[in-house]
């Protein structure tokens, strides 16, 4: 499969005693990207802008998309310890990480269990703590459109927006939507959207080379988490992109990929 | 035929604009309680308790309540409540739970010893239903609405080894777990209470239903999808390897009697104003579009024929009139005279062992509600039982849902009476 921005090739993978649904576009290093609450939204512009550099490897969550659901996995830590065994099954050490929102805690989860699995890490806007001020938008009581709508600063100005949040969404991507928030609601209903000891566990980072990235108008989650995120990594830099909301890499991608870029260089 | 009553007890303050088309939108989990005036839910709770009691002066078999949370239209948040006290103040009726929402308990014991309570001091006239709830109910008591389906089966389980089997013992399952469970109170009735389930939507719940050969009630749903539901369950049972028949259908509905033809049209307008269910067809109110999608809270797959109807009735420009209602007889009303037939009607079209009629709800007043009550003793309840004696609708109280074999009233539980509080 592939589209005009890059070649990319999607495939279902038996990693760690389940099917994966995964894909790669690019070579070189690796890069992980991990998808947040709604599943993976498709092959973006950011994602052809990070596989000219790296082997870009964006897989969809078990229990997202056409990957199976592990009945087991009831948080994002249990979703973390299982995704270790996934990247020794494929032979992937000392990668580049990167993930959004709810990927970008799973992310920082995986990373405490086992930083030295990673070469960096970059958290996008990324749940998972609890915000002293402020509140994580509730994703479980809106719609999906709406959602998404207030995860853009000026959604009408986004070309990809129509991509990932279609005027009339067909059946397959509503029920795509569906399967995703339950997979969702499963792990993060409560507390929701974060894990109060992850705060006290992110210390151990200190090693590991970390960029937070926030959009200045994010309206999903407070860039208060962003602030608490820096503060328990010490060593990590904290990047706000300005005229943005919870999508960056969307929504900036440009603006995004350079940031992020120069950062794994 | 059991013939039970209900009334969602709603919140009515015509000063907080929540009546009739017009009034102030009452969408769910959008109404502050910065608007409730408890002297008013004190004024309500003892209206709809006398009214309980005057029904089963007037000879209604149960006394139907349910639970809600957080919404004008249902005051019963904490249903267990009121049924301890009618368990107290009434001496003959079942008190019929439809039900207790079992997925928003995260500790079921504490249920299994209520409701052991509520059946012993009732002396045995406790009917325990269960419901798996709305996205309302998983919102309010912060439940997971992706675990309903899961937590609503083991904390059955749960409840019915806790009622019949001699403690301690322990339980760990995927979402409860007890380390001692041995409840000083154990059900009067024996091997433990009826249970009935209530629904609309849920195929699996029918089927489970079947499976268990608990009795299932259809919540005011239309009549044809309701048959093509019960077939559902009809077809379970056969797999099953038994016949379900009267006694494993209920089936609620609106019915309101009045003195004039005129009166009734006038009072049972009422069912369609007010703070009324916007669950149910054809009231008012507007749902909230993100809680019937609540994720995993329903299967999408696996919905009844009743599922599509009871959808596209949900309020605002969908919602049935009163009209549409009073054509396909998911309202009744009217002088005796006229009611009778069209229950019949029902009766003979979907065949339940046990009706609830639905009145007093909306904007009725309690003159109105005990009119109707009134009425329905003197006249209606008793032709009501001759209906079904003559078409054979066996209750669950008369033929065994699980056995379809007659129930011997020596192996019946023994009907106590309260004491009598004076």
């Amino acid at each position: 499969m592939s589209n005009k921005l890059s070649a990319f090739t999607e495939n279902i993978v038996d990693v760690a005693g389940t099917r994966l649904q995964m894909r790669s576009g690019g070579d070189g290093e690796p890069l992980l990207i991990l998808h947040g609450e709604l599943g993976f939204p498709g092959w973006m512009e950011y994602h052809s802008l990070f596989s000219k550099s790296y082997k870009t490897l964006v897989p969809s969550h078990p229990g997202y998309d056409k990957s199976d659901r592990l009945e087991w996995v009831a948080n994002i830590r249990d979703l973390a310890g299982w995704y270790l065994e996934a990247l020794d099954d494929l032979g992937l050490d000392e990668i580049n990480i990167m993930g959004f929102s709810m990927g970008g805690w799973l992310a920082a989860e995986m990373a405490v269990m086992h930083p030295t699995k990673f070469r960096k890490m970059v958290l996008v806007s990324a749940t998972g703590i609890k915000p002293e001020q402020g509140e994580i938008y509730d994703i479980f009581l809106n719609l999906p459109k709406d959602y998404l709508k207030v995860s853009f600063l000026n959604p009408d100005l986004v070309s990809e927006f129509e991509i990932i949040c279609p005027d009339d969404p067909s059946e397959s991507k509503v029920e795509t939507w569906e399967v995703a928030r339950e997979q969702s609601c499963r792990m993060t209903w409560k507390p929701y959207m974060y894990n109060p000891t992850l705060k006290h566990l992110l210390g151990r980072l200190k090693t590991l080379d970390t960029l937070i990235v926030w959009g200045s108008d994010d309206a999903i989650v407070p860039k208060d988490c962003g602030h608490i995120y820096k503060s328990v990594i010490k060593g990590s830099h904290l990047e706000i992109i300005d005229e943005c909301g919870h999508r960056p890499e969307i929504e900036q991608a440009h603006l995004f990929s350079d940031k992020v870029l120069s950062f794994l260089s | 035929m059991f013939i039970g009553h209900f009334t969602e007890r709603p919140y009515q303050d015509p000063k907080s604009g929540f009546f009739g088309a017009t009034g102030t939108p009452i969408m769910d989990l959008t109404v502050s309680n910065d608007v409730y005036d408890p002297k008013i839910g004190s004024d309500l709770y003892n209206r709809y308790l006398d009214e309980k009691v005057y029904a089963e002066e007037m000879g209604f078999d149960g006394l139907m309540i349910n639970e809600h949370h957080s919404t004008p239209f249902c005051m019963g948040g904490v249903v267990n409540v009121e049924a301890s006290i009618l368990a107290r103040i009434t001496q003959r009726a079942k008190i019929v739970i439809l039900g207790n929402i079992l997925p928003i308990w995260d500790d079921p014991l504490w249920l299994v010893e209520q409701l052991s309570v509520i059946d012993m001091i009732s002396k045995g006239r406790l009917v325990s239903g269960w419901v798996r709830g709305t996205g309302r109910e998983m919102v309010s008591h912060n439940a997971p609405p992706a675990y309903n389906w899961e937590r609503f089966q083991e904390a059955h389980d749960f409840i019915v080894k806790a009622w019949t089997e001699p403690g301690p013992f322990r339980w760990e399952g995927k979402h409860y777990q007890y380390r001692y469970v041995n409840p000083w109170a154990r059900p009067y009735q024996k091997p433990h209470p009826p249970i009935m389930l209530p629904g609309v939507v849920s195929r699996d719940s029918v089927m489970w239903a079947a499976r268990q050969r608990i009795p299932y009630v259809m919540l005011a749903t239309q009549l044809g999808p309701t048959v093509e539901s019960f077939q559902v369950y009809k077809d379970t049972a056969e797999e099953e390897g038994y016949e379900a028949g009267p006694q494993n259908f209920g089936y609620l509905w609106k019915v309101h009697v009045d003195e004039t033809e005129e009166l009734a049209d006038e009072v049972a307008r009422k069912f369609v104003q007010g703070p009324s269910n916007p669950f149910l067809a054809g009231n008012e109110g507007t749902v909230n579009p993100a809680l019937l999608g609540l994720p995993g809270l329903t299967s999408r797959k696996r919905v009844l024929p009743t599922q599509k109807v009871s959808t596209a009735n949900r309020g605002g420009a969908l919602s049935r009139s009163y009209e549409d209602q009073i054509n396909d007889y998911t309202i009744i009303s009217g002088t005796p005279k006229t009611v009778i037939p069209k229950i019949r009607h029902v009766l003979e079209y979907l065949r339940p062992g046990s009706v609830f009629f639905w009145d007093g709800d909306g904007a009725m007043t309690h003159e109105e509600q005990m009119r109707s009550l009134r009425l329905m003793g003197e006249e209606v309840l008793p032709a009501v039982r001759e209906i079904a004696d003559e078409l054979e609708l066996p209750s669950l109280f008369e033929v065994d849902p699980k056995t379809g074999k007659a129930i011997e009233p020596e192996s019946a539980i023994e009907e106590g009476t309260s004491t009598p509080l004076s």
